[in-house]
């Protein structure tokens, strides 16, 4: 009976964790569909900004409500793995609470754990409350109705699930010690320590040895395998975030917010443009006779870098970039979010495609007008709200920004009085139509 | 009004053999909007009470492109760049001042890699260096005690990571400083950048320089102060749609101290 379980977890633990090498080898194949970008320059200062905002949850806490409750599920979702540690040892040799021989500190760290799996569940409970009851103006956006509400909400009953096995494992683990249960019980006394579950005992009061041996298996085996199949749903769902969360900071920006990246293939062009020794008459080189001419910006995923692409799974669509936006906040379309979520959104559909068919083949959709639309890419200020409120460091500005830029070097499809400034900045060096050679006529003025 | 201001060009200082410490890019707002010469001018009367040695490009100035690019065209962007870059390295330039943080910006961070290289100051942090260095007295004057709310631009602030400057200068003015609920960095955009200035706004159901200026009025100011000549235009314009342009006034940092000295 024993070994049969053993040989049953042995499989769940391989299948699990298979299809999760799959998935991520899914994601990465997909972010590798962008463009390549050096980000391996300022290692330390990377580190450090690593360690402060995606370790230490430096923005997070800048809500101070929202904040302090995700710092107390981080840290109880770190902390409490060292248990499913302990769960896969004692899974795969049969063996019972197997840590138990740190003796004192084996019952610290279980009673820390069922503190903070009770705190865990207090925090989840008032998330789903702010989710659903409370009218929180980011959580109301029209790109949360459907699946990412529904998404959210199971990542919520997932956790406060797995939070009450937990407890309702300890509790009858605990009972089944103090009945004497031969495996359980041990001669040296209580193994663990249990503040939180002790008070779970009246439920289990009177019931047989056999009977508490079923529901603390049970609850021990669903909790394994809830903690397995929630590691799978992490690549369907928004919460990719615990793992990518660090590695995206790792890579994100570390110029001042301000400077916008300078596109190498304009350089190249103006520099051409601008040096009076090069033949205006010139054929093109031969190897370029025949390439496609690089396209300036962005219309599909594959115009976006990979960081951009790392950005979209990274996002757990908690919307403080949306909360913060000037456009956003005034009634237009724009909801960083939502760029966000459709690049992820659309960078995911072709993946699907390539599932299937072992390749990308255009399925008539692009990024553009498909997914975002240039209403909402026209409303963006350039003010970086949305990228300073991000706890996780995206960018959705650089994304609006490569696809304004398709939409005017490729398209020439600028809002009209936009074409007219930049005709005049063209013309006379200014937005507005005033001969440069006034310029300085304000110093003459009284 | 006394005689006009005397403003150096850097075509003047060449033909002197000479070269100023400091070159003013002045911006387009700064040389054509009617409420920014104010400001431009106001800036240059502290120039010269602080004994500053400084110029201007004049009619040799162009658009730094930061509208083109952020618009998406990166090409006018890069041409404005090349053609600003090569008239301040003709003129050896090493140190620029602007009171428009959106130029500031760009020849800041985005100029130096294609070619252009300077030591690039916002005006309130040159106002508030020559503060430091003793060349410039601010003093309270007519605005001791007055209640003030400093709007952050979001180019200098989240942008550069400036926001104690322009506030040092008002404390030294020994204003009433009070901050709105959004401000530093999680500060709100006047509705200006990304080329918004130039096009209307997309449909929605308030303009953000009304939000903004709501969010001003909260704090019941007697002046909004502003660092960025759009901003400025922007929250004028909030305050007029409000009708309290008779009880709140919209000012540049500069004026401000210029004014208290009765420049």
């Amino acid at each position: 009976m024993q070994i049969i379980s053993q040989v049953l977890f042995l499989i769940a633990l391989v299948v699990g964790i298979g299809f999760f090498i799959r998935n991520i080898r899914r994601l990465l194949r997909n972010i590798k569909l962008g463009k390549e970008v050096d980000r391996s320059d300022n290692k330390g200062e990377r580190f450090a900004k690593m360690a402060r905002i995606a370790l230490g949850q430096s923005k997070m806490v800048k809500k101070p409500v929202s904040g302090f409750l995700h710092v107390i599920v981080y840290v109880g979702f770190i902390i409490i793995n060292i248990e499913v540690l302990e769960i896969i040892i004692d899974g795969l040799f049969g063996t019972h609470r197997v840590l138990s021989f740190m003796g004192g500190f084996y019952n610290v760290l279980i009673a820390s754990f069922e503190v903070l799996a009770l705190l865990v569940l207090i925090g989840v409970i008032v998330f789903w409350i702010r989710r659903n009851i409370l009218n929180i103006y980011r959580f109301l956006s029209r790109e949360l109705k459907g699946w990412p509400k529904n998404d959210a909400n199971y990542i919520l009953y997932f956790e406060m699930v797995l939070m009450v096995l937990f407890l309702v494992m300890n509790a009858t683990d605990y009972q089944l010690q103090l009945n004497g249960a031969p495996h359980y019980a041990s001669e040296a006394g209580i193994t663990g320590s249990f503040p939180i579950s002790q008070f779970l005992l009246p439920i289990f009061e009177g019931m047989s040895n056999a009977t508490l041996i079923i529901i603390e298996r049970a609850a021990w085996w669903l909790h394994i395998l809830g903690i397995l199949f929630f590691l799978n749903y992490l690549y369907y769902s928004k919460h990719l975030h615990i793992l990518l969360a660090f590695p995206n900071v790792y890579l994100s920006k570390l110029q001042p917010q301000g400077e916008m990246n300078n596109l190498q293939a304009v350089t190249d062009e103006v520099k051409l443009m601008m040096d009076p020794d090069a033949d205006p008459f010139a054929a093109p080189a031969e190897e370029e006779e025949g390439a496609e001419p690089d396209k300036f910006g962005a219309s599909d995923v594959f115009d976006l870098n990979q960081v951009q692409l790392l950005n979209s799974y990274t996002c757990t669509e908690c919307g403080r970039c949306t909360a913060e936006c000037p456009a956003n906040q005034t009634g237009k379309k724009l909801s960083p979010r939502k760029i966000m979520m459709d690049t992820r959104d659309r960078l995911e559909e072709v993946g699907e495609i390539i599932n299937t068919k072992g390749k990308y083949e255009d399925n008539g959709k692009q990024l553009l007008d498909d997914f975002i639309l240039r209403e909402e890419l026209w409303a963006c200020t350039t003010c970086n709200a949305c990228v300073e409120a991000c706890p996780v460091g995206i960018d959705p500005l650089s994304i609006i920004l490569d696809m304004r830029r398709y939409l005017v070097m490729e398209e020439s499809a600028a809002p009209n009085e936009l074409a007219i400034a930049m005709t005049n900045i063209e013309n006379n060096g200014a937005p507005w139509p005033y001969n440069q050679q006034d310029r300085l006529n304000w110093a003459k003025e009284n | 009004m006394a005689e006009a201001l005397k403003v150096p060009t850097m075509a003047e200082y060449m033909a002197e053999g000479k070269k100023p410490e400091v070159l003013f890019w002045v911006g387009c707002a700064g040389s054509f909007d009617d409420r920014a010469k104010k400001i431009t001018k106001a800036f240059v009367k502290l120039l010269h009470e602080a004994g500053v040695d400084f110029a201007v490009l004049g009619t040799e100035e162009s658009c730094t492109g930061d509208p083109a690019k952020r618009a998406g065209n990166e090409f006018l962007f890069q041409m404005q760049a090349a053609t600003n870059i090569e008239v301040l390295n003709g003129y050896e330039i090493e140190k620029v001042v602007t009171a428009c943080p959106h130029c500031f910006n760009t020849i800041k961070n985005e100029y130096p890699a294609l070619g252009g290289n300077y030591e690039v100051m916002h005006h309130t942090q040159f106002l508030k260096s020559l503060l430091t260095e003793g060349k410039l007295k601010v003093e309270g004057g007519k605005f001791k005690g007055k209640r003030i709310t400093f709007h952050d631009p979001c180019y200098l602030g989240r942008a550069n990571g400036e926001y104690e400057a322009p506030r040092d200068l008002l404390r030294k003015l020994e204003v009433e400083l009070v901050e709105m609920r959004k401000c530093k960095s999680n500060g709100l955009c006047c509705g200006a950048g990304g080329g918004q200035m130039f096009k209307e706004p997309e449909p929605g159901n308030k303009d953000v320089n009304i939000e903004r200026t709501e969010q001003a009025m909260e704090v019941k100011p007697e002046v909004i102060a502003a660092g960025c000549p759009f901003c400025n235009t922007m929250m004028t314009d909030g305050v007029k749609g409000k009708n309290k342009e008779d009880s709140v006034e919209v000012m540049d940092v500069a004026e401000l101290i210029a004014n208290a000295h009765d420049l």
